[in-house]
């Protein structure tokens, strides 16, 4: 008699499986891009500008020339002829490789210098001469649209002004009539700050042109090889099948490793150009300051509601800041990310969105920071307005979400503005997580607390986001449709490897890939390798961010695995001398249906599939699948934080923190946690320190991490993480959900939440993110709003 | 013996002085022909080659490069290579032996302490030299020592595990 295989034991569905790659890692044996060192190889450093809008008058670089030991130095009138002085963005705009006209934003690339040493480049870099005439300089949406307004982008046809984009969604007419019908109006305007993904390893490439075989070589750190390869083709007109982008370790990636960058394009020409290998590492300020950022969107609200508490519909504007240039990372079919997304878990009859983006002298970027595209402010605006309609209408915080959830029957469900969501508990989510804080108790506990001037607060936040973007139909960037792939080979000893289009950077891809092959063939997951990042190697796929890859990739994993299974249960048949009928799948194992004894394991198959494959049977055991997704998936999450609010200072501490987080099914639980509470840490960063601001001239505020402030150990709270409620996904291939980002995105209102709740009563409604003391300490004293920025609407 | 120096070439040899240290890292010792201004953590990185000590930032704050520098830890980018000199660095390949990982090193893949890695070497050095000098820490002291490193990815509750679990293993070996 067989025993089936216990799934766990092989690190199958379900396993908290140690991570494979944790092995290289902790010997410090990790091989991130700037470990790379290859023969002959030459250092870059990019001279960036100190204004943050300036006319070039000129750039003397003699003195860099004449420094020993520099090889190379570019300037945008080198670019420029080679037609490399501006590249496309993809949002399909352009973008500055080096300044050739005018500086746009503090921090641009102006030029780049090459020699033996960093050290020399970094020397030469000081000594270029660049001669700026200041112009004004424009450092917000208001500004940008004023009368007069200097025009940013003038390098453009056709761009009069400084508005990159207007774009609606939803019912105008019907929602103006649910106004109408209500029995009560609430406002919320608000400003989502500008914020910085700063993984700790910043951007860097190695571009490594071969003469003699015409091949480039780029080993780079980005989440999307795929797509870099294609813009390196198009933007350099290189041939595709000669360019080969890897992408090593990444040192964290949060959407920051997504866009092309200048220094990427430099490196590239200044390898063609020298024919050696050409190292291009970022030093913390430049990444600060130039690359990628992520938010800074001033939104705007209204909710009509009935007294009963029922909504009736929600109105929304959006100003969007992306600085110099339109470089967001998003499909290219929706203007502001998923912005629309908001509000998704609530049944509200009809909605109306207008967003608008415009210049400013600011960095580019706009990425997905641990965010689906700009789901993050949607959900932070979401549940900091239910928050304020539930007060408004003076009911409680947590039964006036539960009576407007989409009800468990409900689904699929479509949004008013446009989603289809796919499944859920909402409700449960809530009991349970409002069991798990003792919210009764706390309300009480925060009454008498009140009596003795202590300031208690219980801030709730909700989110349904949606993961895993496409379907191709639907989402595409740069004409790219958004679907994903793997392949699988399995050897002749039933070892085998996976590789995929995705690229993790920190989720732990290496082990949780196999456990889906684990769980689809009962191969032990130590028995399979997984690979990603190599674009000669790797299936086409659209990369890591997101929270695409489980959603996706994943489920290319699954299918290619059934794909096998398919071909192995034709060579079991073979070997078992009956049809493929007669035969049935336990987990590793076909067996004869009226003979269980009679049976041949997966590694059996695979063995045939080399050496003894039926008549006309094409040899060996390898497939590939490209997954377009039906739909993306839409896990939920509540977040609940009580906090202390120290009224003589604005300093908040947290109490406890809650997550109750339905992703559907869990390939690796201890991976899921993990990632859960990565993103409460960023959540509670957001709320309480980390932000990017500048001042009057441009400068920006925040460009190295003693003014960008991220949580240590010190100052982060515990969490406390709750599994129980699971909700597989009805249209992924193993029922799973993205979660990477879910806290990120949810979390940071459920923080200021908590601190506006132990304000009721003072008459304040908002503070802007960050909630730093002194802002806290001004409500408390002053009884006022604090705005983190001047107020823009969109019809002003 | 390994002499590690950064060539410039003969002009530049005469405006750049450079001066010979002796130090030893991971109990090897070695001389090095350095500029004065070179930083530890590229002595580390690039003239010795062991890339496990990380660079993330400019300024001390993130510690992913934090070795050990006579047993204290030290963020390599914020010391220069020559104030090495007759001294002793230990990094993150100094950790395990050949055969035997460090308790430190099992208990962050134990206890999921790390995500992309990048902090992780760092991280597991600041460690080291707390449970160096306090074998029996309470999660606050190792909150505290580790407040000089920043990690994006995990939110440290993990990390924080995996040095309680590492200083428990260190103490039943020792009682063993």
């Amino acid at each position: 008699m067989t025993q089936a295989l216990d799934e766990i034991k092989i690190g199958g569905l379900g396993a908290s499986r140690k991570r494979v790659e944790d092995d290289r890692f902790i010997r410090g044996k990790g091989n991130y891009t700037d470990d790379i060192t290859l023969p002959g190889m030459l250092h870059m450093e990019i001279l960036r500008s100190p204004l943050a809008h300036a006319r070039i008058k000129s750039i003397d670089a003699s003195k860099a020339w004449d420094i020993p030991g520099v090889h190379l130095v570019l300037t945008g009138e080198m670019m420029a002829t080679r037609n490399l002085a501006w590249m496309p963005t993809l949002s399909y705009d352009t973008q500055a490789v080096l300044a050739t006209d005018k500086v746009r934003f503090q921090g641009q690339e102006v030029a780049c210098v090459i020699a033996d040493d960093p050290y020399i480049a970094k020397d030469a870099c000081e000594a270029i001469d660049v001669d700026y005439e200041p112009l004004p300089v424009i450092v917000n949406p208001k500004q940008s649209v004023a009368d007069g307004a200097p025009v940013i982008r003038d390098d453009k046809e056709n761009q009069p002004d400084n508005v990159i984009y207007t774009w609606e969604v939803g019912d105008a007419a019907g929602t103006d009539r649910a106004f109408e019908q209500a029995d009560k109006v609430s406002r919320l305007q608000l400003h989502y700050p500008r914020s910085h993904p700063s993984p700790i390893e910043c951007c860097g490439s190695i571009a490594d042109f071969n003469r003699a075989t015409s091949k480039l070589t780029v080993y780079m750190t980005t989440q999307a090889p795929h797509i870099i390869r294609a813009a390196v083709a198009l933007v350099a007109e290189l041939p595709e099948h000669m360019i080969r982008i890897i992408s090593p370790d990444i040192g964290g990636g949060f959407g920051n490793k997504v866009p092309v960058y200048p220094g990427y394009v430099c490196s590239i020409l200044a390898s063609i150009l020298l024919e050696c290998p050409v190292k291009w590492i970022e030093d913390k300020t430049g990444n600060l300051i130039s690359t990628g950022f992520a938010r800074d969107v001033y939104l705007d609200g209204e909710m009509a509601l009935r007294n009963d508490g029922k909504i009736l519909g929600v109105r929304m504007r959006c100003d969007a800041d992306h600085g110099a240039f339109f470089s967001d990372a998003q499909p290219s079919k929706f203007k502001l990310g998923l912005i629309h997304s908001a509000f998704a878990a609530y049944d509200i009859p009809v909605a109306h969105l207008m967003a608008r983006g415009t210049y400013t002298n600011k960095a580019p970027g706009g990425v997905a920071y641990r965010c689906s595209f700009r789901v993050t402010e949607a959900m932070f605006f979401q549940e900091r307005m239910v928050q304020a309609a539930a007060d408004d209408l003076g009911m409680d915080q947590a039964e006036f979400r539960r009576m407007n959830f989409v009800r468990d029957d409900d689904f699929p469900h479509r949004t008013p503005l446009g989603f289809l969501t796919d499944s859920g508990q909402y409700g449960k989510c809530l009991d349970v997580a409002l069991e798990a804080v003792g919210y009764e108790n706390f309300r009480k506990q925060q009454q008498e607390a009140r009596a003795k001037g202590r300031l208690l607060g219980l801030g709730i936040s909700t989110m349904t986001e949606p993961l895993g973007a496409g379907n191709s139909r639907e989402y595409d960037i740069l004409g790219i449709k958004m679907f994903d792939s793997a392949e699988l080979k399995v050897h002749m000893t039933g070892k085998a490897i996976v590789r995929t289009g995705a690229r993790g950077q920190g989720q732990g891809h290496e082990t949780t890939w196999a456990q889906i092959v684990a769980h689809e063939l009962g191969i032990p997951a130590e028995d399979i390798v997984v690979e990603e990042g190599d674009t000669d190697t790797a299936p086409f796929g659209m990369g890591t961010y997101a929270s695409r890859s489980t959603p996706v990739a994943g489920a290319a994993v699954a299918m290619v695995s059934r794909k096998i299974r398919a071909k192995a249960r034709k060579l079991a048949a073979h070997l078992l001398e009956v049809s493929e009928e007669d035969i049935e799948w336990e987990l590793g194992r076909f067996y004869v249906r009226s003979a269980p004894d009679r049976g041949v394991t997966i590694q059996e198959c695979a063995m045939a599939a080399y050496s003894n494959m039926p008549d006309g049977m094409e040899p060996g055991l390898e497939n590939t699948a490209y997954y377009d997704p039906p739909n993306l998936t839409w896990p939920f999450a509540v977040y609940i934080v009580t906090v202390e609010v120290d009224p003589a200072t604005g300093v908040w501490d947290v109490l406890t923190t809650v997550a109750v987080d339905d992703c559907g099914v869990r390939i690796n639980p201890m991976i899921v946690e993990g990632q859960i509470m990565g993103g409460l840490t960023e959540a509670y960063a957001m709320a309480n320190m980390q932000f990017i601001t500048f001042d009057a001239e441009g400068n920006c505020i925040g460009s190295n991490y003693m003014d960008y402030l991220l949580p240590t150990a010190w100052e982060t709270p515990g969490f406390e993480l709750h599994s129980e409620v699971v909700t597989p996904c009805p249209h992924h291939p193993i029922g799973a959900k993205g979660i990477g980002e879910c806290a990120a995105v949810g979390g940071p209102a459920a923080f200021v939440n908590a601190v506006i709740d132990a304000l009721s009563g003072t008459g304040v409604r908002n503070i802007d993110m960050p909630l730093l003391p002194d802002r806290v300490w001004e409500a408390i004293t002053y009884h006022r709003d604090i705005s983190g920025a001047p107020p823009v609407r969109t019809d002003d | 013996m390994t002499v590690v120096y950064e060539d410039l070439g003969d002009e530049a040899g005469e405006a750049v002085p450079i001066r010979r240290i002796r130090f030893s890292i991971n109990g090897k010792k070695m001389v090095a022909e350095v500029e004065p201004r070179l930083l530890l953590s590229h002595l580390i990185r690039r003239g010795l080659g062991l890339t496990g000590t990380h660079m993330g930032c400019d300024t001390t704050n993130c510690g992913a490069c934090t070795v050990q520098v006579d047993g204290r830890p030290v963020k390599s980018c914020t010391m220069l290579a020559v104030q090495v000199d007759g001294r002793e660095i230990t990094t993150v390949e100094g950790l395990a032996t050949a055969s035997e990982l460090h308790p430190l090193q099992e208990g962050f893949k134990e206890e999921h302490g790390l995500q992309c890695g990048f902090c992780t070497p760092g991280m597991m050095m600041a460690a080291k030299a707390l449970l160096d000098e306090n074998p029996d820490p309470t999660e606050e002291d190792v909150r505290w020592a580790l407040s000089g490193n920043l990690c994006r990815c995990t939110g440290y509750q993990n990390i924080v595990k995996s040095v309680l679990w590492a200083a428990a293993k260190l103490r039943s070996e020792s009682a063993g």
